[in-house]
């Protein structure tokens, strides 16, 4: 559908329609005007997530930061403890790994949530309008109020561990923002395929957990072997979770082309997953 | 005509692709391995136009009608109008936002409360912040909810929770609305509630777009309407003239025929001298009978020896198995070997409670006190639809099962009680106690007290 906004005081001598509708099959988000006048829903959205999660929790918020400590203790154990691998110097590898799990929960539920969100609100989709960009949109920031709620207890962890980030910390907004632009890519193309195939339902988790091993969120880069290395940063992960410890733990930061390519991957995949559901997004409706 | 459209709707089609593959819903792996396998044949497919080439205009403030069988386009219709699905050719222009009742309780979520609800609904069905902070109160009075705000809805009864849906979209501001069959919703008294506030959506400029099949609500509501049939439109004009069209549509169309079949022969051990082959129920509106309306059904019979003294029995049995009503022909159906013909049967004015019911007919010899033998017998088949009545004034009587039962006494008659002196009628008493009089003393000059008792239509000679 091609929707032309005017102003309502526009609305005079020839009166040009409002909205007009008509048949539409293009890779160009059809109203990015519209997703601003609906903000309030995507909030309202966002609040029903946030809200929802956790009422009828006996533990409620907890639970955003019980889950990363104790995968984060999990990881430690297994890479840490039983593999032996090396932590970088002067970071108690525990602190190594639950970095790493803040910036790799940010990814793995955005992914999820983005992905699913279509699906879950397949009773909306069928019978109300709204920018359907608004569901995917409104998870990531659900997300992000979990991911504020870990960052303060990683911060606490750092201060009484006496770790100090040093001057990095600038950049954290620019990996999370990679991170989150990353993942609603990924999330965006998935579900907008999830409403035709649920089949992308059983893919992604599986993949999103392969993702988990091939990054380096248990193990330093420096574990990886060398001839593995020029693969290994393929993963646009790679950079951003080299770069989120550097800004958070002050480790040695990423080289700059390492840097570059994951930022400017991450970008690629939003834009890419953003025109995939741009295109399918007509014919949600119809077989969702 | 002043020229202030609204809606503009041009040509608008809409096309589903029904697919005509083994597996309609095939997973990717399949789908990329048929792409493999031949890449240049399409999928075998089949358009179904549910929408053809549709156009109209609807001027501000006017209440148009649409109405048509299921399955006609209104759903589509609307769909398209509110932009939940794209068009496949065609367009439409709005001057002004739309606002839909056409699902009440669309995103309401059983664990959030009243009040979180009403806010995250009004906002899905496009109310800002700010509309709903002022008409808060107005949409909490109309649904009666005060007192369990900050429930979980979860909680709610059902009839607590429809009117909560309800009346938070009836509150939209949108300058078009459109209406679907929700107004049949709740009690008597919130129907009243929710038919006035139509009426004054209307008056005060609104333009409503009302979508029913039910006749009666959209006569009351409009001057107007479209009548769809298949996806395109039959008729454009006055409601009245629709109504009738729709109606002559119906009635010339011929009424769904039931051919006999065996699995609906049921347990019963069947002579077969005389067959039943079809039968159509008439005076049917797309499955729909009127409550109030003669039951019309045309039954062919084949006979397979001669017989004099053949009576038919039709008993109307509501869709949860419970018999509504029946009755027995006059034993005077009369067939020589090999005869074929068809019989109209008419249930007069069974007064059915709004429903879907179905259709026991068999055919047979003996009476009721003897026992029938039965020749043939069917059911359950034909199912119909009863459609609620609609007053005057528009209210739906949904109440009428839990009240009445499945069918209704056509009236109930009050008579004078007789100061002492036999009853004139005692034609009428045999169903009335022996001791009478010990209920209306005789010699008392107590004022008469009023008797009410039923009065069948048989019994009154109609």
């Amino acid at each position: 559908m091609t929707i032309h906004s005017i102003p309502e005081t526009v609305a005079s001598a020839p009166r040009k329609p409002r909205v007009t509708i008509k048949p539409r099959r293009s890779w160009l988000p059809s109203h990015p005007r519209e997703l601003w006048e609906f903000r309030e829903l995507m909030v309202r959205f966002a609040a029903r997530d946030i809200t929802l999660r956790y009422r009828q929790t006996a533990l409620g918020v907890v639970w955003v930061v019980l889950v990363p400590l104790l995968a984060a203790g999990v990881l430690t154990f297994v890479f840490g403890g039983v593999a032996n691998l090396p932590a970088p110097p002067g970071i108690p590898y525990f602190l190594f790994t639950l970095a790493g799990m803040v910036t790799w929960t940010a990814f793995a539920q955005t992914v999820g949530r983005a992905s699913g969100a279509m699906v879950a609100n397949s009773g909306l989709v069928g019978k109300v309008y709204f920018p359907r960009l608004l569901l995917p949109l409104s998870t990531v920031l659900s997300i992000l109020v979990d991911v504020a709620v870990s960052l303060a207890l990683l911060v606490v962890l750092l201060v009484t561990n006496r770790v100090r980030p040093g001057l990095g910390v600038i950049m954290f907004p620019v990996w999370l923002l990679g991170v989150l632009a990353l993942a609603l890519g990924i999330g965006l193309a998935a579900g907008a395929l999830m409403v035709r195939y649920r089949d992308v339902g059983f893919i992604l988790p599986t993949a999103v957990q392969f993702l988990l091993f091939a990054s380096p969120v248990a193990y330093t880069v420096a574990s990886v072997p060398e001839k593995a290395q020029k693969f290994y940063n393929l993963n646009p992960l790679t950079g951003l979770l080299e770069g989120m410890r550097w800004s958070l733990l002050g480790m040695t930061p990423p080289s700059a082309a390492l840097t570059a390519y994951s930022i400017g991957m991450s970008t690629v995949v939003l834009v890419a997953g953003t025109l995939v559901f741009s295109r399918m997004e007509s014919q949600f409706a119809d077989v969702i | 005509m002043s020229s202030d459209p609204v809606i503009r709707v041009e040509g608008l089609s809409k096309a589903y692709t029904i697919r005509h593959q083994q597996a309609d819903h095939v997973t990717l792996a399949q789908t990329a391995l048929e792409r493999a396998k031949h890449p240049f044949r399409r999928n075998e497919t089949e358009q179904f136009w549910a929408l053809r080439d549709v156009s109209f205009e609807v001027e501000r403030g006017e209440v148009l009608g649409v109405i048509g069988r299921n399955g006609a386009g209104k759903s589509t219709l609307l769909k398209l109008l509110t932009r939940i699905t794209a068009p496949t050719t065609g367009s439409i222009d709005l001057w002004g936002r739309v606002g839909s009742l056409l699902e009440v309780g669309t995103g309401f979520h059983p664990e959030l409360t009243g009040r979180e609800n009403t806010y995250l609904n009004g906002s899905i069905l496009g109310m800002t912040r700010k509309e709903i902070d002022r008409q808060f109160d107005a949409i909490v009075d109309f649904a009666g909810v005060e007192k369990f705000l900050d429930t979980p809805v979860k909680r709610y009864s059902s009839g607590m929770y429809v009117r909560l849906a309800f009346a938070v979209a009836a509150h939209l501001e949108t300058e078009i609305l459109l209406l679907d069959e929700v107004l049949a919703v709740g009690d008597a008294e919130f129907q009243k509630k929710c038919l006035a506030k139509v009426g004054t959506l209307a008056s005060a400029g609104r333009t409503v777009l009302f979508v029913s099949h039910n006749v009666g609500l959209v006569s009351k509501f409009t001057q107007r309407s479209v009548l769809l049939k298949q996806g395109r439109i039959e008729f454009l004009g006055a409601t009245a003239d629709a109504i009738s069209c729709y109606r002559l549509g119906s009635a010339q169309g011929r009424p769904e025929v039931y051919v006999a079949n065996d699995a609906d022969r049921g347990g019963l051990k069947l002579g077969r001298e005389v067959e039943i082959c079809t039968v159509a129920i008439h005076c049917t509106e797309a499955g729909m009978v009127q409550a109030d309306a003669d039951l019309d059904i045309e039954v062919t019979l084949a006979a397979n020896v001669s017989i004099s003294n053949a009576l038919m029995h039709v008993g109307v049995v509501a869709n949860d198995g419970a018999v509504a009503c029946g009755g027995l022909t006059p034993q005077s159906l009369t067939f020589s070997r090999g005869e074929q013909r068809p019989v109209l049967i008419r249930l007069p004015a069974p007064d059915l409670a709004p429903g879907e019911y179905s259709l026991n007919i068999s055919i047979g010899s003996g009476d009721h006190f003897s026992g029938i033998n039965h020749f043939d017998a069917l059911g359950p088949i034909c199912p119909f639809e009863v459609a609620p009545p609609v007053r005057e004034d528009g209210a739906v009587g949904s109440f009428w099962r839990e009240s009445w039962g499945l069918t209704r006494l056509p009236t109930l008659e009050v008579l004078d009680v007789p100061g002492g002196r036999p009853e004139p009628r005692s034609e009428r008493s045999r169903k009335e106690p022996a001791n009478d009089s010990s209920w209306a003393p005789s010699g008392s000059d107590s004022a008469p007290i009023d008797r009410v008792r039923s009065t069948h239509p048989q019994e009154s000679g109609l």
